[in-house]
């Protein structure tokens, strides 16, 4: 089967630091796939690589079979790439409803439509709620997201990516300053993504990550370290000694 | 009720000239030219998020197309406004090219220069725009043989073009592009990451308010009969941006409020105060002050205090 992502020695540096520095990696169809490394490790660079966000010094990114290096990042998500950030960025002062139409326009031709206003979209908005409905937050769809809780935001953000039926789906911390109940629900969400999703996590909450990754990658210092299946990575003394410290 | 209140406003407006005189028509008519034009710049301040200080350079052009044409060629008004038009929309399509390569700051600072550029050439080249002098001996059309002339029938004709350019630049801001547009001004690089071509959703509506700012200028024109390089000048770009912000940007009416207020206080106070600019410092001074975001948000927000509803 061919992998859903491929990349070869891809390179990046900020004013002369390596942020990422000739990392190779391979993930295939529908695997769930975690990055994990130390603050710093370029865990996120990779990700804006991968969207386009960025654009790499050196080396291929190859999506479904397809070399992506030179598009554009509309383009890339386009192709199948959704992703949701480790700070929040949303729209606050829409409702629910509105932040995933948005996400939803983003993959319609709708979008360039001048002719007729937004509200007479009735399937994207069936669409949207729809979308809400399946992270839990149809009842708060018409709330500001400014007016609903971080938790809450945060499965704005997965709903958002879900809302494109991405293929490769890259998820940077999701179950960063939730609570321990938000984070149980997130999970629940995450275990329920459809398996021929690509999924790609960052993630520092172990516990959850561990019981979702099928393999590991280690990243330090922008080089990839260990990679493996769960039990390989976890029992590699390189692990221990850059991560889990102890 | 709400969908009413267009309609409503426009009844009123249409019953002006029955009670007001030729005075207070034609200073309705001025606002009206002005309203247009700070609407289109909304359009890229209030629903783009991105400033300029150069947007005179469209009414000019619009201005001196339509004029220059006249006198050159003694082209009709249905020619010389469609090549206004269409002449000033080219020209936004190739300088927003320029302008767009940056956003913030350097947006402002490169449309600035570019009108700068602009009022510069309407100045020196002197064969073509007459310089300081101006082009004169213009006239206003007549559609369908309606003579423009009077007050009220130029009221009525910028009546029905404010209104047309209203109801489409409010057509625009409904539709699933405005929400893109508003999605840009807000988080541009969460909108690429959806999938949305940024710099094309500004470039084109840099192009629209580039169209709807030679709307006005063709209004403008046929006001005075008389095209200046002070159309294109920087104080001409910094009064229509104050309009924009001081009604309130990224809402419909707010312009269209600062219009009102800036040409009221040009024109008819400044009858009675002689440093009428002192008093539009003052009043622009208190809208910062007390009402950051503008007039028509502001006196929004003291509505829902008072009648205890939510804004």
């Amino acid at each position: 089967m061919n992998a859903a992502l491929e990349i070869r020695g891809l390179g990046k540096a900020f004013g002369g630091l390596p942020a990422i520095d000739g990392v190779s990696l391979s993930v295939a169809q529908g695997e769930r796939r975690l990055i994990i490394g130390p603050n710093g490790a370029g865990k996120t660079t990779l990700f804006n690589l991968l969207t386009g966000d960025l654009r790499a010094d050196a080396g291929s990114i190859v999506l479904f079979g397809r070399e992506v290096g030179a598009l554009r990042t509309a383009l890339r998500t386009r192709l199948g790439v959704a992703r949701t950030y480790q700070i929040i960025t949303l729209f606050p002062g829409d409702t629910l409803a509105h932040n995933v139409t948005l996400s939803l326009l983003g993959i319609s031709p709708a979008r360039w439509s001048v002719l007729r206003p937004l509200a007479a979209y009735r399937n994207l908005h069936e669409q949207a709620r729809a979308v809400l409905q399946k992270v839990d937050l149809a009842h708060l769809a018409d709330r500001k997201l400014a007016s609903v809780s971080y938790g809450d935001k945060r499965r704005v953000e997965i709903a958002m990516a879900l809302a494109q039926n991405p293929r490769l789906l890259l998820l940077d911390e999701p179950l960063a300053g939730l609570s321990r109940e938000e984070r149980q629900t997130v999970q629940a969400l995450l275990a329920a993504i459809p398996r021929d999703i690509t999924v790609v996590m960052i993630e520092h909450d172990m516990d959850a990550a561990l019981t979702f990754a099928e393999r590991i990658t280690l990243l330090h210092y922008g080089k990839v370290i260990v990679e493996g299946s769960r039990n390989e990575v976890v029992a590699d003394p390189r692990t221990r000694e850059v991560y889990l410290g102890s | 009720m709400s969908r009413l209140r267009p309609g409503i406003a426009l009844v009123a407006l249409a019953l002006l000239p029955l009670v007001a005189g030729d005075y207070y028509v034609n200073l309705a008519s001025q606002i009206l030219i002005a309203a247009v034009f700070a609407l289109s710049l909304n359009l890229l301040v209030g629903y783009g998020g991105l400033s300029s200080l150069g947007h005179a350079a469209y009414m000019g052009i619009a201005a001196y197309l339509s004029g220059w044409f006249f006198l050159k060629f003694g082209l009709g008004h249905l020619a010389t406004a469609a090549i206004a038009l269409l002449g000033t929309t080219l020209m936004a399509a190739l300088l927003g090219l320029i302008a767009l390569r940056a956003t913030g700051l350097g947006f402002l600072m490169i449309t600035l220069a570019m009108a700068q550029v602009l009022w510069g050439l309407a100045f020196r080249w002197v064969s073509v725009t007459n310089g300081d002098n101006g082009l004169s001996g213009l006239t206003r059309p007549a559609p369908f043989g309606v003579d423009l002339n009077g007050a009220a029938a130029f009221y009525y004709f910028a009546l029905a073009l404010g209104a047309v350019s209203a109801a489409a630049i409010a057509m625009l801001v409904d539709s699933p592009f405005g929400a893109v547009l508003r999605g840009t001004r807000d988080q541009p690089r969460r909108m690429s990451a959806l999938g949305h071509d940024v710099w094309l959703v500004r470039y084109l509506t840099y192009v629209a308010a580039g169209f709807f700012a030679a709307v006005s200028g063709l209004l403008y024109v046929y006001y005075h009969k008389f095209v200046h390089p002070h159309a294109l000048s920087l104080t001409t770009s910094a009064e229509v941006l104050l309009m924009v912000i001081a009604g309130g940007s990224g809402t419909l009416l707010g312009p269209v409020v600062g219009a009102a207020v800036v040409v009221l206080l040009k024109n008819y106070v400044s009858a009675f105060v002689e440093r009428w600019t002192f008093l539009l410092g003052f009043v622009f001074l208190m809208i910062v002050l007390f009402m950051p975001d503008g007039l028509v948000p502001g006196f929004r927000r003291l509505w829902a205090r008072f009648s205890g509803k939510p804004a």
